[in-house]
């Protein structure tokens, strides 16, 4: 087994170019698993973990980047505007794991179980990818998770990391699990209310191939408040059933299996639950705020 | 392949397969039995260790990740026959049955409580949800953590 240890983010490009078997290793939560238990043995290895220039984020004229190589703990401890992302990012396995696992290592891993997946999805990330020469490469995130396990980064290149807009308004990230933390969701949901754009948006986590969006439940949702007048009044009274039809349209976008984790009925159902409560949520979050 | 790094304040070097693991080239390699191996997918915590700082599983660190960085291992703790403050609250609150955990248990706390010297009972349970004990139901390992930041507060 072949291991480049790059210093910089140019040199990790070049490794890619002429060694593309080369698999790309930063927090090791999911491949020193495969490792360990004989199930993976990769050509070569490319450690990515100590990249500086993956490990940055910055916001860029109304948008905001995030590099592949943050880690969770650095994500709760400093990306606190983001409520949604931090929630998620808490829900990670344990501090061991928080400490190490990156937001690169859930998009190159492409778990349709990924706890940070759903909300770069329902903030409409796109996904920045980079090859040697410093070409770029940008993905809105559908196209980057094309199924389970499965992703379009091309051999020769990185995932430099993620870009989306900047919103205003609440949201909120949940998931269902036998235990409040060190597992990986039977079903996962991120509401996020653009204020800006008058829009609702929702995908899910664990309950498909991939994640999915439920455009069905956010067309409904964003012109029922309209009908409330809840987008310019925060107090305004949304009636209780459109709460209760909100998660059935959520439940209905979900593809769900039965595995060893659920059932595909207990998992639409919880989402039904989970799209529910993200909602009222994200209205008594905009009451409490005025 | 050769991997050098620092241990305990000790620059070590090992000739290791490099696809192995930092918990094997510390038990294996270097004779630090101390961090246990259990489960080997970051479930139980056995094997905590600190990397730079930074609470791991040493199982999910490929030994190659720490090549020229510092490693600091539960063996760390102890200075001769004097036990570390944590260690000492573990024996005195009865938190060690069978032992297998505890020395990632031990090293979890230590990392908790140098960033939060008087965590809540909240903020101990989620700071150890990583580190899994078969034995004790863990009352006692809370009780434990709750002593052991009395002892680092007055020494």
């Amino acid at each position: 087994m072949r291991i480049h240890l790059p210093r910089t983010l140019d040199e990790a490009l070049e490794i890619k170019a002429t060694d593309p078997e080369a698999v790309p290793l930063a927090g090791g939560t999911d491949l020193m698993v495969l490792l360990n238990f004989d199930r993976l043995r990769p050509a070569a290895m490319l450690e990515v973990s100590r990249l500086p220039e993956l490990r940055a984020w910055r916001r860029e004229n109304g948008t905001f980047f995030l590099g592949a190589g943050v880690t969770y703990s650095r994500i709760v401890s400093s990306l606190t505007e983001f409520k949604p992302l931090v929630e998620a990012s808490r829900s990670v396995g344990s501090p061991q794991i928080r400490n190490r696992a990156t937001i690169g290592g859930n998009l190159g891993t492409a778990s349709p179980a990924g706890d940070a997946l759903p909300v770069l999805a329902a903030y409409d990330a796109e996904i920045v990818l980079i090859k040697a020469g410093g070409t770029t490469r940008t993905l809105p995130w559908h196209q980057f998770l094309v199924g389970p396990k499965r992703n379009a980064l091309a051999p020769d290149e990185l995932i430099l990391g993620v870009r989306w807009t900047v919103t205003r308004g609440p949201g909120s990230f949940s998931k269902i699990g036998t235990r409040n933390a060190m597992v990986i969701a039977v079903a996962g949901l991120c509401l996020v209310m653009d204020e800006g754009q008058r829009q609702l948006r929702v995908a899910l986590g664990s309950v498909g191939p991939t994640i999915l969006r439920a455009p069905d439940a956010e067309a409904f949702a964003s012109k029922a408040l309209t009908g409330a007048g809840a987008w310019e009044d925060p107090r305004a009274v949304v009636p209780p059933r459109v709460l209760e039809e909100f998660g059935e349209r959520v439940a209905a976008a979900a593809r769900p299996i039965d595995d060893v984790r659920g059932t595909a009925a207990y998992r639409r159902h919880a989402c039904n639950v989970l799209g529910r409560r993200a909602l009222a949520w994200a209205l008594e979050d905009r009451k409490l705020r005025g | 392949m050769i991997i050098r790094l620092k241990v305990n304040g000790e620059w070590r070097q090992a000739d290791v397969w490099p696809g192995a693991s930092l918990l094997h080239v510390l038990r294996e390699h270097l004779g630090l039995v101390g961090s246990k191996n259990a489960c080997e997918q970051g479930e139980c915590g056995s094997c905590s260790v600190w990397l730079d700082g930074d609470l791991v599983c040493s199982c999910l660190v490929l030994a190659a990740q720490a090549h020229e960085r510092e490693v600091q291992t539960v063996e760390s703790l102890a200075e001769g026959p004097r036990l570390h403050p944590v260690q000492e609250a573990f024996l005195e609150a009865g938190a060690v049955q069978c032992g297998f955990c505890t020395p990632g248990l031990i090293v979890a706390v230590a990392d908790l409580l140098e960033h939060d010297p008087a965590p809540s009972e909240l903020t101990i349970r989620e700071a150890l949800a990583g580190n899994l004990c078969r034995c004790t139901g863990y009352a006692k390992i809370i009780d434990a953590v709750k002593l052991a930041a009395q002892k680092l507060g007055n020494p």
